[in-house]
């Protein structure tokens, strides 16, 4: 990260959460995972994000239990340390300095107080020779140790970490490499190899790709690339072991898992099936289909009662038993590319940008999560290799969000492209977007830009294509149909030139269009060509209109290294600057605008007024490679910084995406410090199995309850725990055939969860039902009065004109309440 | 886990005319009754009286038709030429009927004799009309005098003698009995007060007018005449309001529909057009089969009636709403109300604990073996379902999905001679159609590839590849014959655009979804 004085870049969430395989903890109530250079928290019921484990300064590569002491966890990283914490509370224990990067980390019950790590080769730092060795962790109280007492175990491994399993017992470890698995004995301390023909005659590919070991029996299965799972034993001899070969993937086999009981092995493949196979009975398999992604990790509870699946679209899977998936954690989805470019939302504020293939995901910023996934493309998608998918490579919002409007394309090798324009409408009832409008092939060639007009009375898309022409669609009239459909409105050209980008002015009374090293100006109104600009040569790369008080400018860039600014009143140039900018981009809210040149295999900053020769923020060598994506998105509220080189940020933040998919933004040192502070107030405290959510709800009866008894005595009952309560002390203590209904019992359970008040009425009420209980208790009926008692407490709070002294007493109390969670709720 | 997403059908925009209000209204009437006249049908009308029969005028003869008739129930036979211009009193109980021998002669409907004989015109009587007070008779001749008669003393008021050539059409109005409109050959409209010694307004039509029409309301006049159709302002004085060229020979007759908010006018280029009297554009159109000289519509357009130049009188009757009903309940032969009920209106009680079931989604055949990913079974199963019901969208779609899958040639490859037959039948009878073009040829070129070891070996199959190829080549001509069509007009259009830097407006390209055809010929070419 760089620092600036005042503002810095800051890597703003979207870290990979399926680089390494999750954990679940023994009470199988949390996930832990490395996501970039931190290990995250889950909860696995509710799948929230609960805390992050911070410390590590490079990519953590492995995250394991302790097997001594199931509330700890280990963790390595590339940055050469293995380091000890307690998750549930988020504290680092120790640190471990190895001094190598290490590529995984594993651990076993009957090595204690030693971990196996993979590094590189000690005389080869640069090479791809690793190696597994021992690390004695020493028993020392400091924080920090250093761990030098390395032993070798084996040597030319693979740095993947599934390549590597730890046998029965820890007796032995079994590693796979190319075609070779060796498996090394401990009491023996001595190793055999076997290894597998290349078997290139028949144009198999034999190598293993992982290797997991039976918990019980003596049994060790490997994935191959060919999609064959191998089962191996009797190898503890050089000549006698034996195979047996299961076959279902057709691709490789990415991941296997024994369950701890060793009854089943799970596999998981590119299929993006997760087969279950029964290990008695190896003919015997079930599957879970339709995972979304290939699975590329999969991981057991230690009671074996979940899974969980790594998916490669940074997803992690919850599945119960095998059967039913309950959870799904989902991070910023990172294609092979974004083609949509960063786009905002308007409605929901959310960073909306290619997720899985054919879908567009919707990622709230704020609270670094995806929101929802839009399936643009619907349809089966098929996990098969060297398939052309339809891809989503345009998308656009109207100015109030109720359209959206995308483009799909598929290109088959030699045959002609298929495009498809979408149109899709916001749909209030359902808060999602609702298909309108189906283009098949809108266009004959590659669509190079499509945006909405920004205008709010007109509701017009532009889309521009290589097939010389650029079109305007319209929302056709309402009059003989309900709903309105889209229809091209007009076609226009310019001396058979490739449009490559276009524009609206910010009202939308103009737009722009650039025909390769010409920019022609129409009003959309009567689709008259205004005037053209020629400039000096290179092809138009992006075109973008001032904004405000600057709204009479056009700038734009060339190929040829030109930032050009034209002056629409006097359609004159009115500077130009020799400039490689790679993007170009206008904040909506002011008149800024931030261009991204690309010197020397970095990138560079620039964010500056139209009007204004000397730029208002500048930021050299950003990241390396070509910033190509980046949008301002609005703040939720303003910020009132004076200064003039941050007022820029006052309303909007710049975010951006580097070439290796990294989500970065600008923010200055005294937000981070409000977002650090907010952050910690919400630290867990004590209890477990909790969320910010549950904590804010928590948190907010606990001061509820002690205001009660600091006020009323009689209440000091009702103040216990839930599990104290009497209702619940009666559920679970008296015998079930005794027992009351179970729609009596729940309506008492429930009431006893819910925020109880004082009032002495309500009291006296509730005395009587404790009676009247008792009584029905016996008839076994239930009892109508506790409905009705239900439908006239809300009345009483709100309705009643005339208010009693009971009532006067209660508003005072509400008063009272610290309504601080509130304020906190709305902040965050 | 997401589940099975069907094959998307994609719906394909509808060739043809699009289905608006007016052409339901338009085409809901039966098949035409055809009677054969013994000459050509010059006049039509429809008495006023229930149950409204007709008067069809032709040759020497005036038949009248009950309404669903085919034979007439009265015939008048007594004129010594060809008659013209049958009308009935508003009353429905005279008719009167010009004549090529200069005499306008006068029934009673139910008599066979003429009441009246008008003796006075010198040539053939084309135009006669009862006025509006029902004891006048309007008349207009070839020898360009139009007269008023005295129906009780069967003797001439008066005579107008403005004109300059024949006068050929005529109306009274509904309203006013003193005013009446005629027009003539002379290219000119004259509107007349018979109490005025002279024509009140002149309109120039600038065609010889052959029909004229007044509006219900009387303030809107609508002539023919040459390939127009004119409208008068007459409450402005004659101001033309619009012209209408919608036809490609001379429109020799004008209605109006019952409800006076659409017009139709016949041609001698054997269409009937119906326009919206609103913004005077063409709603509808009725095709005949020859050159129509007489229209007329029934009270409440229960029927349309038109005479023919070749003697035919085609009736077309509006279909009865019991009718439309009995074709839909015969279709009916799905599973009663009762089945698909049956659970779903339980209300739960208060107490109920619910158990939900997951909704199990159907999915068609076709997708079912999708999902297995049996491709060769899909394939089956959608020929199957073209061959039953003929419509290729659903197989197209299917062998879409198969090619995206990258397995089309395993689901096409192993086929027998006879399910291959039925591949070929569905190729020959799809591939030129410009929607499906871009999968079938790809699927074309793939069988050919399988199949061309064994070509030779079936007759079947043999006979069906030449056709298949025959069917290429005719059509790759016909898209070659287009694209010079295409750059034919291109310059036509060059030509006649003003030399302006304005470019090309979207016209000749309405939207994307037209263009298929063209882009076809590229792929046929490999196919061939």
């Amino acid at each position: 990260m760089v620092e600036h004085a005042e503002i810095r870049m800051v890597r703003r969430g979207g870290s990979k959460i399926n680089f390494r395989e999750p954990v679940i903890t023994n009470d199988s109530r949390f996930l832990l995972c490395a996501a970039g250079e931190s290990v995250n928290v889950y909860s696995t019921s509710t799948e929230e994000f609960v805390h992050d484990l911070q410390g590590h300064t490079d990519l953590v590569t492995g995250v394991v239990l302790n097997p001594s002491n199931h509330l700890q966890v280990y963790s390595c990283s590339a940055d050469g340390t293995v380091r000890l914490w307690d998750f549930m509370d988020g504290i680092l224990i120790k640190t471990f300095i190895i001094g190598y990067p290490i590529y995984s980390i594993y651990v076993s019950e009957k090595h204690g107080g030693v971990v196996f790590v993979v590094v590189p080769m000690a005389n080869y730092k640069s090479s791809e020779l690793f190696q597994l060795v021992a690390v004695h962790l020493p028993r020392s109280g400091d924080q920090e140790v250093e761990a030098r007492e390395l032993s070798a175990v084996l040597c030319d491994v693979s740095p993947h970490p599934g390549a590597v399993s730890f046998g029965r017992e820890g007796e032995y470890i079994a590693a796979t490499k190319g075609l070779q698995l060796e498996v090394f004995f401990f009491k023996k301390q001595k190793s055999y190899r076997f290894s597998l023909k290349s078997g290139m005659k028949k144009g198999v590919k034999n190598a293993f790709t992982c290797v997991s070991c039976h918990p019980k029996e003596d049994c060790i299965a490997t994935g191959h690339a060919d999609g064959k799972i191998r089962l191996w034993r009797n190898f503890n001899q050089k000549k006698e072991y034996t195979y047996t070969t299961l076959h279902w993937h057709h691709g490789a086999v990415n991941t296997l898992c024994f369950t701890p009981e060793g009854t089943n092995l799970l596999s998981g493949g590119i299929e993006s099936v997760l087969v279950h196979w029964h290990y008695t009975q190896e003919n015997q398999k079930d599957f879970l289909p339709r995972l979304g992604a290939a699975i590329t990790h999969i991981a057991v509870s230690p009671d074996g009662s979940l899974f969980c699946t790594s998916h490669s679209d940074n997803k992690i899977t919850i599945i119960q038993s095998c059967v039913k998936v309950s959870a799904i954690i989902q991070g910023l989805v990172k294609g092979d590319g974004v083609w949509t470019d960063l786009i905002i939302d308007p409605r929901s504020k959310a960073l909306v940008l290619n997720g899985k293939p054919g879908h567009l995901q919707f990622y709230s910023l704020h609270r670094d999560k995806q929101l929802y996934n839009l399936d643009i493309v619907q349809q089966e998608y098929i996990n098969e290799e060297g398939l052309d998918q339809f891809e989503v490579v345009k998308a656009a919002f109207d100015a109030r969000g109720d359209w959206l409007a995308t483009v799909e394309e598929r290109r088959k090798k030699g045959a002609e492209l298929e495009i498809n324009l979408k149109l899709w409408a916001y749909d209030k009832l359902t808060q999602s977007f609702v298909l309108n409008t189906t283009v098949t092939a809108p266009h004959e060639d590659r669509i190079t830009g499509m945006f909405f007009s920004p205008s709010p009375e007109t509701t017009m898309l532009v889309t521009t294509s290589l097939d010389d022409h650029f079109k305007a669609w319209l929302l056709a009239d309402h009059s003989d149909t309900k709903e309105g459909f889209w229809s091209c409105d007009f076609v226009g050209g310019y001396h058979l030139l490739k449009p490559g980008c276009c524009s609206y002015s910010a009202d939308g009374s103009l737009l722009a269009v650039g025909f390769q090293e010409v920019v022609t100006v129409w009003s959309p109104a009567s689709w008259e060509l205004l005037t053209t600009l020629s400039q000096p040569p290179g092809a138009i790369r992006d075109l973008c209109f001032g904004r405000l008080s600057c709204s009479k400018y056009l700038l734009g860039t060339s190929t040829k290294n030109q930032l050009c600014c034209w002056n629409l009143l006097t359609c004159s140039l009115e500077w130009s600057t020799p400039m490689d900018v790679s993007l170009l981009q206008a904040d909506p809210l002011s008149e800024n605008m931030a261009a991204f040149c690309s010197q020397s295999g970095s990138s560079d900053l620039f964010v500056f007024k139209p009007s204004e020769p000397r730029p208002l923020y500048s930021q050299k060598a950003l990241c390396t490679g070509k910033v190509q994506h980046a949008v301002f998105a609005p703040r939720d509220q303003m910020l009132e910084s004076c200064e003039e080189r941050t007022q820029w940020l006052n309303r909007s933040q710049l975010y951006f995406i580097t070439q290796d998919m990294d989500l970065l933004t600008f923010s200055t040192k005294t937000e981070e410090d409000r977002l650090l502070a907010s952050s910690k107030q919400l630290m867990v405290d004590d209890s477990v199995a909790v969320t910010p959510f549950y904590l804010l709800l928590g948190k907010h009866r606990r001061q509820q309850l002690e205001k009660q008894e600091a006020l009323t005595n009689p209440m000091a009952e009702r103040t216990q725990l839930p599990q104290g309560s009497i209702a619940i002390k009666e559920l679970l203590h008296t015998p079930a055939h005794v027992l009351p209904s179970a729609s009596f019992l729940c309506a008492m359970f429930v009431r006893s969860l819910l925020v109880s008040r004082s009032s002495a009425r309500e009291e006296k009420a509730e005395e009587e039902m404790e009676s009247e209980k008792e009584e029905e208790d016996s008839e076994g009926e239930a009892d109508p009065r506790l409905g009705e008692s239900a439908a006239w407490a809300p009345s009483e709070e709100f309705g009643a004109p005339a208010l009693t002294k009971a009532q006067e007493r209660e508003l005072r109390k509400v008063k009272t309440f610290d309504h601080s969670w509130l304020s906190s709720l709305l902040d965050s | 886990m997401a589940s099975f997403k069907p094959t998307k059908i994609p719906i394909y925009p509808k060739l043809g005319e699009k289905v608006t209000p007016d052409t339901l209204y338009w085409k809901n009437y039966k098949a035409p009754v055809q009677i054969k006249e013994f000459g050509a049908v010059t006049s039509i009308d429809f008495s006023p009286l229930a149950p409204h029969n007709y008067a069809v005028t032709a040759s020497t003869r005036i038949h009248i038709y009950g309404p669903f008739s085919q034979e007439p129930v009265k015939t008048f036979t007594r004129f010594k030429d060809t008659a013209y211009s049958g009308k009935f009193r508003s009353d429905g109980q005279l008719l009167v009927a010009g004549c090529e021998d200069s005499v306008v002669r006068l029934f009673d409907v139910s008599g066979k004799v003429a009441l009246r004989v008008f003796k006075g015109h010198t040539k053939g009587v084309h135009v006669t009309d009862f006025t509006s007070d029902c004891y006048h008779i309007l008349t207009g001749s070839d020898d360009y005098t139009c007269r008023l008669w005295d129906i009780p003393n069967s003797t001439e008021l008066t005579s107008y003698k403005e004109h300059t050539d024949y006068i050929r059409c005529g109306t009274t109005s509904k309203l006013n009995r003193d005013i009446f409109i005629t027009g003539s050959y002379d290219h000119t409209l004259r509107v007349f007060d018979a109490r005025v010694e002279k024509s009140v307004m002149t309109m120039d039509h600038s065609q010889p007018v052959e029909s004229v029409l007044l509006y219900p309301s009387e303030g809107l006049l609508v002539s023919s005449g040459g390939r127009y159709v004119k409208v008068w302002d007459l409450l402005k004085g004659g101001q033309p309001l619009v012209s209408l060229k919608n036809h490609h020979k001379t429109v020799t007759c004008l209605g109006l529909s019952s409800n006076g908010q659409r017009l139709l006018s016949a041609s001698l280029d054997r269409h009937v057009k119906i326009y919206n009297t609103t913004n005077y554009k063409v709603v509808h159109n009725f095709d005949y089969a020859a050159s129509i000289l007489s229209l007329a519509l029934a009270p409440d357009d229960e029927s349309i009636v038109v005479g023919m130049t070749n003697g035919v009188l085609s009736i077309k009757h509006r279909k009865s709403p019991e009718e439309k009903q009995e074709v839909a309940g015969k279709q009916r032969v799905r599973p009663v109300y009762r089945v698909f009920v049956k659970g779903r209106n339980y209300v739960p009680k208060k107490d109920d604990f619910f158990v939900s079931k997951p909704v199990k989604s159907h999915l068609a055949k076709y997708d079912k073996q999708l999902k297995r990913f049996n491709i060769s079974k899909a394939l089956d199963t959608a020929l199957e379902l073209w061959r039953k019901n003929r419509k290729p969208d659903i197989t197209v779609a299917v062998m879409k999905e198969l090619d995206r899958r990258g397995t089309l040639k395993n689901a096409l490859a192993g086929r027998d001679e006879q399910n291959l037959s039925q591949l070929l039948n569905f190729l020959i009878g799809n591939v030129v159609d410009p929607r499906f073009t871009p999968v079938l040829v790809t699927a074309t070129e793939m069988i050919l590839d399988i199949y061309q070891a064994v070509v030779g070996q079936s007759s079947v199959v043999d006979r069906q590849l030449v056709r298949l190829q025959e069917l290429v080549e005719r059509e790759i001509d016909y898209q070659q014959d287009l694209l010079e069509v295409l750059g034919m007009l291109d310059t036509l259009f060059a030509t006649s655009l003003p030399r302006k830097e304005v470019p090309c407006p979207g016209s000749s390209r309405p939207n994307g979804l037209a263009e298929g055809g063209l882009g076809a010929p590229g792929p046929q070419l490999q196919a061939a």
